[in-house]
Protein backbone atom coordinates (compact mmCIF):
# COMPACT_ATOMS: atom_id res chain seq x y z
CA UNK A 1 0.00 0.00 0.00
CA UNK A 2 1.38 3.45 -0.79
CA UNK A 3 2.16 5.90 1.94
CA UNK A 4 -0.60 8.34 1.01
CA UNK A 5 -3.26 5.67 1.42
CA UNK A 6 -1.75 4.56 4.72
CA UNK A 7 -1.75 8.17 5.88
CA UNK A 8 -5.46 8.57 5.11
CA UNK A 9 -6.29 5.37 7.01
CA UNK A 10 -4.17 6.55 9.97
CA UNK A 11 -5.97 9.89 10.11
CA UNK A 12 -9.35 8.14 10.05
CA UNK A 13 -8.16 5.86 12.85
CA UNK A 14 -6.97 8.84 14.91
CA UNK A 15 -10.30 10.62 14.47
CA UNK A 16 -12.16 7.55 15.68
CA UNK A 17 -9.83 7.18 18.68
CA UNK A 18 -10.56 10.75 19.76
CA UNK A 19 -14.25 10.25 19.02
CA UNK A 20 -14.55 7.04 21.06
CA UNK A 21 -12.79 8.43 24.11
CA UNK A 22 -14.79 11.67 23.92
CA UNK A 23 -18.12 9.83 23.82
CA UNK A 24 -17.08 7.32 26.50
CA UNK A 25 -15.74 10.19 28.64
CA UNK A 26 -12.84 7.90 29.53
CA UNK A 27 -10.12 5.87 27.85
CA UNK A 28 -6.52 6.13 26.78
CA UNK A 29 -5.92 8.58 23.95
CA UNK A 30 -2.20 9.37 24.17
CA UNK A 31 -0.84 5.85 23.86
CA UNK A 32 -3.40 5.01 21.18
CA UNK A 33 -2.33 7.94 19.01
CA UNK A 34 1.38 7.18 19.44
CA UNK A 35 0.99 3.65 18.05
CA UNK A 36 -1.55 4.49 15.33
CA UNK A 37 0.85 4.62 12.39
CA UNK A 38 2.56 1.34 13.31
CA UNK A 39 -0.71 -0.52 13.86
CA UNK A 40 -2.25 0.91 10.68
CA UNK A 41 0.81 -0.22 8.76
CA UNK A 42 0.54 -3.75 10.20
CA UNK A 43 -3.15 -4.17 9.41
CA UNK A 44 -3.12 -2.52 5.96
CA UNK A 45 0.21 -3.68 4.60
CA UNK A 46 1.91 -6.36 6.65
CA UNK A 47 -0.57 -8.83 8.13
CA UNK A 48 -2.74 -11.35 6.25
CA UNK A 49 -5.99 -10.71 8.08
CA UNK A 50 -9.31 -10.24 6.31
CA UNK A 51 -13.03 -11.08 6.59
CA UNK A 52 -12.48 -14.61 5.29
CA UNK A 53 -9.75 -15.68 7.71
CA UNK A 54 -10.62 -13.59 10.77
CA UNK A 55 -12.04 -16.54 12.74
CA UNK A 56 -9.09 -18.78 11.91
CA UNK A 57 -6.04 -19.45 14.01
CA UNK A 58 -3.95 -19.97 10.86
CA UNK A 59 -3.31 -16.32 10.01
CA UNK A 60 -0.99 -13.57 11.18
CA UNK A 61 -1.96 -12.47 14.67
CA UNK A 62 -1.74 -9.22 16.59
CA UNK A 63 -1.49 -9.01 20.36
CA UNK A 64 -2.12 -5.59 21.85
CA UNK A 65 -0.14 -6.13 25.03
CA UNK A 66 -0.63 -2.48 25.98
CA UNK A 67 -4.34 -3.29 26.19
CA UNK A 68 -5.28 0.15 27.44
CA UNK A 69 -4.77 1.31 23.84
CA UNK A 70 -8.00 -0.55 22.98
CA UNK A 71 -9.46 2.47 21.11
CA UNK A 72 -6.60 2.06 18.64
CA UNK A 73 -7.34 -1.63 18.05
CA UNK A 74 -11.09 -1.07 17.64
CA UNK A 75 -10.51 1.91 15.32
CA UNK A 76 -8.07 -0.04 13.13
CA UNK A 77 -10.36 -3.09 12.90
CA UNK A 78 -13.20 -0.70 12.05
CA UNK A 79 -11.13 1.05 9.38
CA UNK A 80 -10.22 -2.33 7.91
CA UNK A 81 -13.92 -3.32 7.75
CA UNK A 82 -13.48 -6.10 10.30
CA UNK A 83 -15.60 -4.60 13.06
CA UNK A 84 -19.37 -4.31 13.00
CA UNK A 85 -19.96 -2.34 16.18
CA UNK A 86 -21.17 1.12 17.11
CA UNK A 87 -17.93 2.78 18.23
CA UNK A 88 -19.90 5.07 20.53
CA UNK A 89 -20.72 2.09 22.77
CA UNK A 90 -17.03 1.86 23.74
CA UNK A 91 -16.66 1.35 27.52
CA UNK A 92 -20.44 1.32 27.99
CA UNK A 93 -22.54 -1.43 29.57
CA UNK A 94 -23.36 -4.42 27.33
CA UNK A 95 -20.83 -3.33 24.69
CA UNK A 96 -18.45 -5.71 23.02
CA UNK A 97 -15.97 -2.82 22.95
CA UNK A 98 -14.63 -3.46 26.45
CA UNK A 99 -12.32 -0.97 28.16
CA UNK A 100 -9.54 -3.48 27.60
CA UNK A 101 -9.82 -5.94 24.70
CA UNK A 102 -11.63 -9.23 25.35
CA UNK A 103 -11.12 -12.07 22.87
CA UNK A 104 -14.44 -13.58 24.01
CA UNK A 105 -16.32 -10.50 22.80
CA UNK A 106 -15.08 -10.01 19.24
CA UNK A 107 -13.50 -11.92 16.37
CA UNK A 108 -10.19 -10.32 15.53
CA UNK A 109 -9.14 -9.78 19.13
CA UNK A 110 -6.34 -12.33 19.26
CA UNK A 111 -5.71 -12.13 23.01
CA UNK A 112 -7.49 -10.63 26.01
CA UNK A 113 -5.13 -8.04 27.41
CA UNK A 114 -5.07 -5.15 29.84
CA UNK A 115 -2.78 -6.38 32.57
CA UNK A 116 0.64 -5.23 31.40
CA UNK A 117 3.25 -7.79 30.42
CA UNK A 118 0.75 -10.58 29.84
CA UNK A 119 0.27 -10.12 26.10
CA UNK A 120 4.04 -10.15 25.66
CA UNK A 121 4.06 -13.55 27.36
CA UNK A 122 1.04 -14.99 25.54
CA UNK A 123 2.60 -13.98 22.20
CA UNK A 124 5.50 -16.34 22.97
CA UNK A 125 3.04 -19.22 23.41
CA UNK A 126 1.35 -18.36 20.11
CA UNK A 127 4.66 -18.28 18.27
CA UNK A 128 5.71 -21.62 19.82
CA UNK A 129 2.37 -23.14 18.70
CA UNK A 130 2.95 -21.91 15.13
CA UNK A 131 6.43 -23.35 15.14
CA UNK A 132 5.20 -26.71 16.45
CA UNK A 133 2.64 -26.82 13.65
CA UNK A 134 5.22 -25.81 11.08
CA UNK A 135 3.13 -22.94 9.74
CA UNK A 136 4.65 -19.66 8.62
CA UNK A 137 2.18 -17.22 10.16
CA UNK A 138 3.65 -14.35 12.08
CA UNK A 139 2.85 -12.99 15.54
CA UNK A 140 3.07 -9.24 16.06
CA UNK A 141 2.91 -7.90 19.60
CA UNK A 142 2.68 -4.22 20.47
CA UNK A 143 4.03 -3.31 23.88
CA UNK A 144 4.40 -0.07 25.78
CA UNK A 145 7.66 1.37 26.99
CA UNK A 146 6.35 1.71 30.53
CA UNK A 147 5.12 -1.89 30.22
CA UNK A 148 8.76 -2.99 30.12
CA UNK A 149 8.94 -2.22 33.84
CA UNK A 150 6.98 -5.45 34.38
CA UNK A 151 9.30 -8.37 35.13
CA UNK A 152 7.11 -10.67 33.07
CA UNK A 153 8.25 -8.88 29.91
CA UNK A 154 11.79 -10.04 30.52
CA UNK A 155 10.77 -13.60 31.35
CA UNK A 156 9.01 -13.60 27.99
CA UNK A 157 12.04 -12.14 26.18
CA UNK A 158 14.20 -14.90 27.63
CA UNK A 159 11.87 -17.55 26.23
CA UNK A 160 11.34 -15.78 22.87
CA UNK A 161 15.07 -16.06 22.28
CA UNK A 162 15.49 -19.55 23.75
CA UNK A 163 12.81 -20.97 21.45
CA UNK A 164 14.32 -19.14 18.43
CA UNK A 165 11.00 -17.52 17.61
CA UNK A 166 11.80 -15.87 14.29
CA UNK A 167 8.03 -15.75 13.72
CA UNK A 168 7.55 -13.27 16.56
CA UNK A 169 8.06 -9.51 16.28
CA UNK A 170 7.59 -7.15 19.20
CA UNK A 171 6.99 -3.49 18.58
CA UNK A 172 7.97 -1.12 21.36
CA UNK A 173 5.86 2.04 21.32
CA UNK A 174 8.64 4.24 22.67
CA UNK A 175 6.88 7.48 23.50
CA UNK A 176 8.83 8.05 26.71
CA UNK A 177 5.84 8.77 28.93
CA UNK A 178 3.80 6.79 31.41
CA UNK A 179 0.96 7.69 33.75
CA UNK A 180 3.09 9.19 36.51
CA UNK A 181 5.42 11.11 34.18
CA UNK A 182 8.50 10.34 32.10
CA UNK A 183 9.99 6.84 32.16
CA UNK A 184 13.17 8.38 33.49
CA UNK A 185 11.44 10.01 36.45
CA UNK A 186 9.34 6.96 37.29
CA UNK A 187 11.77 4.05 37.49
CA UNK A 188 14.02 4.32 34.43
CA UNK A 189 13.65 1.11 32.40
CA UNK A 190 16.05 2.37 29.72
CA UNK A 191 18.25 1.67 27.83
CA UNK A 192 15.95 -0.61 25.82
CA UNK A 193 18.11 -1.57 22.84
CA UNK A 194 20.92 -2.91 24.97
CA UNK A 195 18.53 -4.77 27.24
CA UNK A 196 16.68 -6.51 24.39
CA UNK A 197 19.98 -7.37 22.72
CA UNK A 198 21.33 -8.76 25.98
CA UNK A 199 18.31 -11.08 26.05
CA UNK A 200 19.26 -12.29 22.57
CA UNK A 201 16.67 -10.51 20.44
CA UNK A 202 17.46 -8.65 17.22
CA UNK A 203 16.61 -4.97 17.51
CA UNK A 204 15.75 -2.50 14.76
CA UNK A 205 14.76 1.11 15.27
CA UNK A 206 12.40 3.30 13.30
CA UNK A 207 10.54 6.57 13.31
CA UNK A 208 7.12 5.32 14.39
CA UNK A 209 5.37 8.03 12.42
CA UNK A 210 7.19 7.58 9.08
CA UNK A 211 5.84 4.75 6.94
CA UNK A 212 9.07 4.33 4.95
CA UNK A 213 11.00 3.99 8.18
CA UNK A 214 8.41 1.58 9.65
CA UNK A 215 8.37 -0.51 6.47
CA UNK A 216 12.14 -0.71 6.40
CA UNK A 217 12.31 -1.97 10.01
CA UNK A 218 9.77 -4.75 9.39
CA UNK A 219 11.56 -5.80 6.18
CA UNK A 220 14.72 -6.17 8.25
CA UNK A 221 12.79 -8.29 10.76
CA UNK A 222 11.66 -10.58 7.92
CA UNK A 223 15.30 -11.46 7.26
CA UNK A 224 15.89 -12.78 10.78
CA UNK A 225 15.55 -16.55 10.97
CA UNK A 226 16.99 -17.48 14.36
CA UNK A 227 15.36 -15.32 17.03
CA UNK A 228 12.52 -12.96 17.84
CA UNK A 229 12.84 -9.30 16.93
CA UNK A 230 12.02 -5.98 18.50
CA UNK A 231 11.17 -2.89 16.49
CA UNK A 232 11.83 0.09 18.71
CA UNK A 233 9.44 2.65 17.26
CA UNK A 234 10.30 6.17 18.35
CA UNK A 235 6.93 7.81 18.79
CA UNK A 236 5.19 10.85 20.22
CA UNK A 237 2.48 10.31 22.78
CA UNK A 238 -0.71 11.98 21.55
CA UNK A 239 0.67 12.23 17.99
CA UNK A 240 -1.53 14.11 15.56
CA UNK A 241 -3.30 16.39 18.01
CA UNK A 242 -0.85 19.15 18.82
CA UNK A 243 -2.15 20.02 22.29
CA UNK A 244 -2.07 16.37 23.31
CA UNK A 245 1.46 15.65 22.14
CA UNK A 246 4.10 14.80 24.74
CA UNK A 247 1.80 15.55 27.65
CA UNK A 248 1.11 12.88 30.29
CA UNK A 249 -2.25 14.55 30.94
CA UNK A 250 -3.47 12.72 27.83
CA UNK A 251 -2.44 9.26 28.99
CA UNK A 252 -5.87 8.50 30.34
CA UNK A 253 -7.88 11.67 30.07
CA UNK A 254 -10.95 12.38 27.96
CA UNK A 255 -11.31 15.66 26.06
CA UNK A 256 -14.14 18.09 26.78
CA UNK A 257 -16.36 19.26 23.94
CA UNK A 258 -14.13 22.19 22.98
CA UNK A 259 -11.00 20.05 23.03
CA UNK A 260 -12.78 17.34 21.06
CA UNK A 261 -13.85 19.73 18.33
CA UNK A 262 -10.37 21.24 18.17
CA UNK A 263 -8.78 17.79 17.87
CA UNK A 264 -11.17 16.57 15.14
CA UNK A 265 -10.64 19.80 13.20
CA UNK A 266 -6.88 19.49 13.41
CA UNK A 267 -6.94 15.84 12.29
CA UNK A 268 -9.33 16.70 9.46
CA UNK A 269 -6.90 19.33 8.27
CA UNK A 270 -4.22 16.67 7.87
CA UNK A 271 -6.18 14.89 5.13
CA UNK B 1 -0.83 -50.44 48.29
CA UNK B 2 0.54 -46.93 48.31
CA UNK B 3 1.28 -44.76 45.27
CA UNK B 4 2.29 -41.19 44.58
CA UNK B 5 -0.39 -39.27 42.71
CA UNK B 6 2.30 -37.42 40.77
CA UNK B 7 3.58 -40.78 39.51
CA UNK B 8 0.09 -41.43 38.15
CA UNK B 9 0.37 -38.09 36.36
CA UNK B 10 3.72 -39.02 34.82
CA UNK B 11 2.45 -42.39 33.63
CA UNK B 12 -0.67 -40.83 32.17
CA UNK B 13 1.41 -38.25 30.30
CA UNK B 14 3.12 -41.02 28.36
CA UNK B 15 -0.28 -42.31 27.25
CA UNK B 16 -1.57 -38.82 26.44
CA UNK B 17 1.50 -37.98 24.36
CA UNK B 18 0.59 -40.85 22.04
CA UNK B 19 -3.15 -40.27 22.05
CA UNK B 20 -3.44 -36.55 21.39
CA UNK B 21 -1.02 -34.57 19.23
CA UNK B 22 -2.48 -31.28 20.46
CA UNK B 23 -1.40 -31.82 24.05
CA UNK B 24 1.61 -29.78 25.12
CA UNK B 25 3.19 -29.78 28.56
CA UNK B 26 4.86 -26.85 30.33
CA UNK B 27 6.99 -26.95 33.45
CA UNK B 28 9.09 -24.49 35.45
CA UNK B 29 12.31 -26.39 36.21
CA UNK B 30 10.65 -28.97 38.44
CA UNK B 31 9.86 -31.60 35.79
CA UNK B 32 11.70 -34.32 37.70
CA UNK B 33 9.55 -33.63 40.73
CA UNK B 34 6.20 -33.06 39.02
CA UNK B 35 6.93 -36.03 36.68
CA UNK B 36 6.29 -34.03 33.52
CA UNK B 37 9.76 -35.24 32.52
CA UNK B 38 7.95 -38.42 31.42
CA UNK B 39 6.21 -36.41 28.71
CA UNK B 40 9.46 -34.74 27.70
CA UNK B 41 11.06 -38.16 27.27
CA UNK B 42 8.46 -39.30 24.75
CA UNK B 43 7.40 -36.01 23.12
CA UNK B 44 10.30 -33.55 23.49
CA UNK B 45 8.97 -31.32 20.69
CA UNK B 46 5.78 -30.70 22.65
CA UNK B 47 7.42 -30.05 26.01
CA UNK B 48 7.99 -26.39 26.84
CA UNK B 49 10.51 -25.66 29.56
CA UNK B 50 9.73 -22.25 31.02
CA UNK B 51 12.71 -22.10 33.30
CA UNK B 52 12.13 -20.77 36.80
CA UNK B 53 9.53 -18.33 35.55
CA UNK B 54 6.02 -19.42 36.50
CA UNK B 55 4.33 -16.21 35.38
CA UNK B 56 5.65 -16.53 31.85
CA UNK B 57 4.81 -20.23 31.89
CA UNK B 58 1.14 -19.37 32.47
CA UNK B 59 1.28 -16.63 29.83
CA UNK B 60 2.80 -19.02 27.29
CA UNK B 61 0.15 -21.62 28.13
CA UNK B 62 -2.53 -19.01 27.41
CA UNK B 63 -0.95 -18.25 24.03
CA UNK B 64 -0.66 -21.94 23.18
CA UNK B 65 -4.32 -22.51 24.11
CA UNK B 66 -5.37 -19.46 22.07
CA UNK B 67 -3.61 -21.16 19.15
CA UNK B 68 -5.53 -24.42 19.50
CA UNK B 69 -3.15 -26.41 21.69
CA UNK B 70 -4.18 -28.22 24.88
CA UNK B 71 -1.61 -27.15 27.48
CA UNK B 72 -1.03 -29.01 30.74
CA UNK B 73 0.95 -26.74 33.04
CA UNK B 74 2.82 -27.94 36.09
CA UNK B 75 4.86 -26.67 38.98
CA UNK B 76 4.58 -26.84 42.75
CA UNK B 77 1.19 -25.53 43.87
CA UNK B 78 2.59 -22.63 45.85
CA UNK B 79 4.37 -21.21 42.79
CA UNK B 80 1.99 -22.32 40.05
CA UNK B 81 -1.06 -20.64 41.49
CA UNK B 82 0.43 -18.36 44.13
CA UNK B 83 3.11 -16.57 42.18
CA UNK B 84 1.31 -16.68 38.84
CA UNK B 85 -2.18 -15.97 40.16
CA UNK B 86 -2.90 -12.80 38.25
CA UNK B 87 -1.68 -14.25 34.96
CA UNK B 88 -3.98 -17.23 35.49
CA UNK B 89 -6.81 -14.81 36.23
CA UNK B 90 -6.43 -12.43 33.31
CA UNK B 91 -4.85 -14.56 30.59
CA UNK B 92 -6.48 -17.96 31.28
CA UNK B 93 -9.66 -17.71 33.36
CA UNK B 94 -11.03 -14.44 31.95
CA UNK B 95 -10.68 -15.52 28.30
CA UNK B 96 -11.85 -19.02 29.36
CA UNK B 97 -8.92 -20.74 27.65
CA UNK B 98 -8.47 -24.48 27.63
CA UNK B 99 -5.54 -24.74 30.05
CA UNK B 100 -5.23 -27.46 32.70
CA UNK B 101 -3.02 -26.54 35.62
CA UNK B 102 -1.75 -29.66 37.38
CA UNK B 103 0.07 -28.58 40.51
CA UNK B 104 1.99 -31.00 42.69
CA UNK B 105 3.52 -30.69 46.18
CA UNK B 106 0.37 -29.11 47.58
CA UNK B 107 -0.36 -28.98 51.30
CA UNK B 108 1.64 -29.74 54.42
CA UNK B 109 2.71 -33.18 53.17
CA UNK B 110 5.54 -31.46 51.29
CA UNK B 111 7.16 -31.91 54.69
CA UNK B 112 10.77 -30.93 55.17
CA UNK B 113 10.79 -27.95 52.79
CA UNK B 114 8.60 -26.10 55.24
CA UNK B 115 5.90 -23.45 55.13
CA UNK B 116 7.35 -21.50 52.19
CA UNK B 117 6.66 -24.53 50.01
CA UNK B 118 3.45 -25.77 51.63
CA UNK B 119 0.54 -24.45 49.66
CA UNK B 120 -2.48 -24.11 51.93
CA UNK B 121 -4.47 -21.56 49.96
CA UNK B 122 -4.33 -22.78 46.35
CA UNK B 123 -7.86 -24.23 46.38
CA UNK B 124 -9.20 -20.93 47.69
CA UNK B 125 -7.40 -18.96 44.99
CA UNK B 126 -8.55 -21.20 42.16
CA UNK B 127 -12.12 -21.61 43.42
CA UNK B 128 -12.53 -17.84 43.48
CA UNK B 129 -11.86 -17.55 39.75
CA UNK B 130 -14.89 -17.55 37.43
CA UNK B 131 -14.66 -20.27 34.72
CA UNK B 132 -12.10 -22.29 36.74
CA UNK B 133 -12.89 -25.85 37.81
CA UNK B 134 -11.10 -27.37 40.80
CA UNK B 135 -10.31 -31.05 41.31
CA UNK B 136 -8.51 -32.86 44.13
CA UNK B 137 -7.99 -36.59 43.61
CA UNK B 138 -7.55 -38.91 46.57
CA UNK B 139 -5.33 -41.59 45.08
CA UNK B 140 -3.33 -42.85 42.13
CA UNK B 141 -6.29 -44.22 40.15
CA UNK B 142 -8.48 -41.21 40.67
CA UNK B 143 -5.63 -38.92 39.62
CA UNK B 144 -5.49 -40.49 36.18
CA UNK B 145 -9.26 -40.36 35.79
CA UNK B 146 -9.50 -36.74 36.93
CA UNK B 147 -6.77 -35.51 34.61
CA UNK B 148 -8.41 -37.26 31.66
CA UNK B 149 -11.72 -35.68 32.66
CA UNK B 150 -10.13 -32.21 32.96
CA UNK B 151 -8.59 -32.44 29.51
CA UNK B 152 -11.92 -33.37 27.96
CA UNK B 153 -13.59 -30.31 29.48
CA UNK B 154 -13.35 -27.10 27.49
CA UNK B 155 -12.00 -24.27 29.64
CA UNK B 156 -9.55 -23.92 32.52
CA UNK B 157 -9.12 -26.57 35.22
CA UNK B 158 -6.99 -26.84 38.34
CA UNK B 159 -5.88 -30.27 39.56
CA UNK B 160 -4.19 -30.51 42.96
CA UNK B 161 -1.69 -33.29 43.65
CA UNK B 162 0.66 -33.99 46.54
CA UNK B 163 4.28 -34.92 46.76
CA UNK B 164 4.00 -38.05 48.87
CA UNK B 165 2.29 -41.41 48.66
CA UNK B 166 -1.34 -42.07 49.37
CA UNK B 167 -3.16 -45.32 50.04
CA UNK B 168 -5.02 -46.77 47.10
CA UNK B 169 -8.73 -46.24 47.60
CA UNK B 170 -9.83 -47.25 44.13
CA UNK B 171 -8.53 -49.73 41.57
CA UNK B 172 -8.13 -50.13 37.83
CA UNK B 173 -11.77 -51.09 37.43
CA UNK B 174 -13.21 -48.16 39.41
CA UNK B 175 -15.70 -45.96 37.59
CA UNK B 176 -15.77 -42.27 38.37
CA UNK B 177 -18.51 -39.69 38.11
CA UNK B 178 -16.95 -36.34 38.98
CA UNK B 179 -20.30 -34.57 39.02
CA UNK B 180 -21.24 -36.40 42.21
CA UNK B 181 -19.71 -36.77 45.63
CA UNK B 182 -18.73 -40.34 46.46
CA UNK B 183 -19.97 -42.13 49.52
CA UNK B 184 -17.10 -44.47 50.34
CA UNK B 185 -18.90 -45.99 53.27
CA UNK B 186 -22.35 -45.57 54.71
CA UNK B 187 -22.69 -45.16 58.47
CA UNK B 188 -24.99 -43.30 60.82
CA UNK B 189 -25.03 -40.06 62.84
CA UNK B 190 -21.48 -38.99 62.06
CA UNK B 191 -20.27 -38.04 58.59
CA UNK B 192 -16.71 -37.26 57.52
CA UNK B 193 -16.49 -35.26 54.30
CA UNK B 194 -12.91 -35.47 53.06
CA UNK B 195 -10.79 -34.51 50.09
CA UNK B 196 -7.36 -35.43 48.76
CA UNK B 197 -4.87 -37.03 51.12
CA UNK B 198 -7.32 -36.78 54.02
CA UNK B 199 -9.60 -39.40 52.47
CA UNK B 200 -7.19 -42.16 53.52
CA UNK B 201 -6.97 -40.69 57.03
CA UNK B 202 -10.76 -40.57 57.23
CA UNK B 203 -10.93 -44.26 56.37
CA UNK B 204 -8.30 -45.05 59.02
CA UNK B 205 -10.38 -43.09 61.53
CA UNK B 206 -13.34 -45.34 60.80
CA UNK B 207 -11.45 -48.34 62.15
CA UNK B 208 -10.49 -46.48 65.31
CA UNK B 209 -13.99 -45.11 65.88
CA UNK B 210 -15.42 -48.65 65.81
CA UNK B 211 -13.85 -49.11 69.23
CA UNK B 212 -16.02 -46.26 70.45
CA UNK B 213 -19.20 -47.60 68.85
CA UNK B 214 -19.24 -44.83 66.32
CA UNK B 215 -20.05 -45.81 62.78
CA UNK B 216 -19.27 -42.88 60.48
CA UNK B 217 -20.20 -42.26 56.90
CA UNK B 218 -17.23 -41.25 54.73
CA UNK B 219 -17.80 -39.06 51.71
CA UNK B 220 -15.14 -38.00 49.23
CA UNK B 221 -15.37 -34.67 47.43
CA UNK B 222 -12.99 -34.64 44.48
CA UNK B 223 -14.66 -31.91 42.44
CA UNK B 224 -14.63 -28.82 44.64
CA UNK B 225 -15.86 -26.69 41.79
CA UNK B 226 -18.38 -27.31 40.48
CA UNK B 227 -19.50 -29.11 43.60
CA UNK B 228 -22.37 -31.56 43.92
CA UNK B 229 -24.68 -29.28 45.94
CA UNK B 230 -27.55 -31.75 45.94
CA UNK B 231 -25.39 -34.63 47.13
CA UNK B 232 -23.84 -32.53 49.88
CA UNK B 233 -27.15 -31.21 51.18
CA UNK B 234 -28.53 -34.71 51.20
CA UNK B 235 -25.63 -36.19 53.14
CA UNK B 236 -25.37 -33.30 55.59
CA UNK B 237 -29.10 -33.45 56.37
CA UNK B 238 -28.97 -37.18 56.97
CA UNK B 239 -26.28 -36.88 59.67
CA UNK B 240 -26.34 -35.34 63.11
CA UNK B 241 -22.67 -34.36 62.98
CA UNK B 242 -20.68 -33.50 59.86
CA UNK B 243 -16.92 -33.01 59.78
CA UNK B 244 -14.91 -31.65 56.87
CA UNK B 245 -11.34 -32.88 56.54
CA UNK B 246 -8.78 -31.27 54.23
CA UNK B 247 -5.07 -30.61 53.78
CA UNK B 248 -5.80 -26.93 53.12
CA UNK B 249 -6.67 -23.83 55.06
CA UNK B 250 -10.24 -24.20 56.31
CA UNK B 251 -10.80 -20.72 54.86
CA UNK B 252 -11.60 -21.06 51.19
CA UNK B 253 -11.13 -24.81 50.84
CA UNK B 254 -13.37 -27.82 51.45
CA UNK B 255 -14.99 -26.45 54.62
CA UNK B 256 -15.90 -23.23 52.83
CA UNK B 257 -17.22 -25.19 49.87
CA UNK B 258 -19.47 -27.33 52.07
CA UNK B 259 -20.48 -24.40 54.29
CA UNK B 260 -21.43 -22.34 51.25
CA UNK B 261 -23.63 -25.13 50.00
CA UNK B 262 -25.23 -25.82 53.36
CA UNK B 263 -25.73 -22.18 54.31
CA UNK B 264 -26.50 -20.64 50.98
CA UNK B 265 -27.23 -22.56 47.86
CA UNK B 266 -30.59 -24.37 47.99
CA UNK B 267 -31.14 -23.54 51.65
CA UNK B 268 -32.39 -20.41 53.36
CA UNK B 269 -29.86 -20.10 56.16
CA UNK B 270 -27.79 -17.30 54.61
CA UNK B 271 -28.54 -16.13 51.09
CA UNK B 272 -25.54 -14.93 49.11
CA UNK B 273 -26.11 -11.75 47.14
CA UNK B 274 -22.99 -10.60 45.35
CA UNK B 275 -21.04 -11.43 42.22
CA UNK B 276 -22.28 -14.86 41.20
CA UNK B 277 -18.96 -16.36 40.10
CA UNK B 278 -18.68 -14.44 36.84
CA UNK B 279 -16.36 -11.77 35.49
CA UNK B 280 -17.62 -8.22 35.23
CA UNK B 281 -17.53 -5.90 32.26
CA UNK B 282 -17.07 -2.28 31.24
CA UNK B 283 -19.66 0.35 31.93
CA UNK B 284 -20.40 3.29 34.13
CA UNK B 285 -20.03 2.11 37.74
CA UNK B 286 -23.76 2.47 38.44
CA UNK B 287 -24.65 0.54 35.28
CA UNK B 288 -22.25 -2.28 36.12
CA UNK B 289 -23.45 -2.51 39.73
CA UNK B 290 -27.06 -2.59 38.53
CA UNK B 291 -26.49 -5.26 35.89
CA UNK B 292 -24.80 -7.53 38.42
CA UNK B 293 -27.47 -7.07 41.09
CA UNK B 294 -25.47 -4.95 43.50
CA UNK B 295 -28.15 -2.41 44.28
CA UNK B 296 -30.71 -1.81 47.04
CA UNK B 297 -33.46 -2.56 44.52
CA UNK B 298 -32.07 -6.00 43.78
CA UNK B 299 -31.49 -6.72 47.45
CA UNK B 300 -35.11 -5.79 48.22
CA UNK B 301 -36.32 -7.99 45.37
CA UNK B 302 -34.43 -11.00 46.72
CA UNK B 303 -35.58 -10.35 50.29
CA UNK B 304 -39.20 -10.03 49.24
CA UNK B 305 -39.13 -13.14 47.10
CA UNK B 306 -37.58 -15.10 49.98
CA UNK B 307 -39.13 -13.70 53.14
CA UNK B 308 -42.72 -13.22 52.03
Amino acid sequence: MNNDELKIHAINVRKNIVDMVYFAKSGHIGGSLSATDITTFLYFEKMNIDKENIKKIARDRFVLSKGHASPLLYAVLNEKGLLNEDLHTFRGINSRLQGHPSMRCLDGIDMSTGSLGQGVSAAVGMAIANKMDGNDHHIYCLMGDGECEEGLVWEAMMSAHYYELHNLTYILDYNGLQLDGTLKDTIGPEPFKEKFEAFGLKVFECDGHDFDSIRDAFLKCDQIKDTAQVVIAHTVKGKGVSFMENDTLWHGNAPNQKQYELAIRELGGQL
Amino acid sequence: MEHETRVAYGELLIELAKENANIVVLDADVSKSTKTIEFKSVAPGRFVSAGIAECNMMGMAAGLAASGKIPLVSSFAVFAVGRAFEIIRNSIAYPNLNVTIIATHAGLSVGEDGASHQSIEDIALMRALPNMRVFVPADYYETKAIIRHAIELDGPCYVRLQRGKSEDIYNEKSLFDFERIKTLREGSDVCIIATGLMVQEALKAVDILKNFDIDPTVVEVSSLKPVDDKGILDVVRRHKFNFTFEEHNIIGGLFSTIAETVAGKNSNVVIPIGIQDEFGESGKPKDVLKKYGLTADHLVKVILSTAR
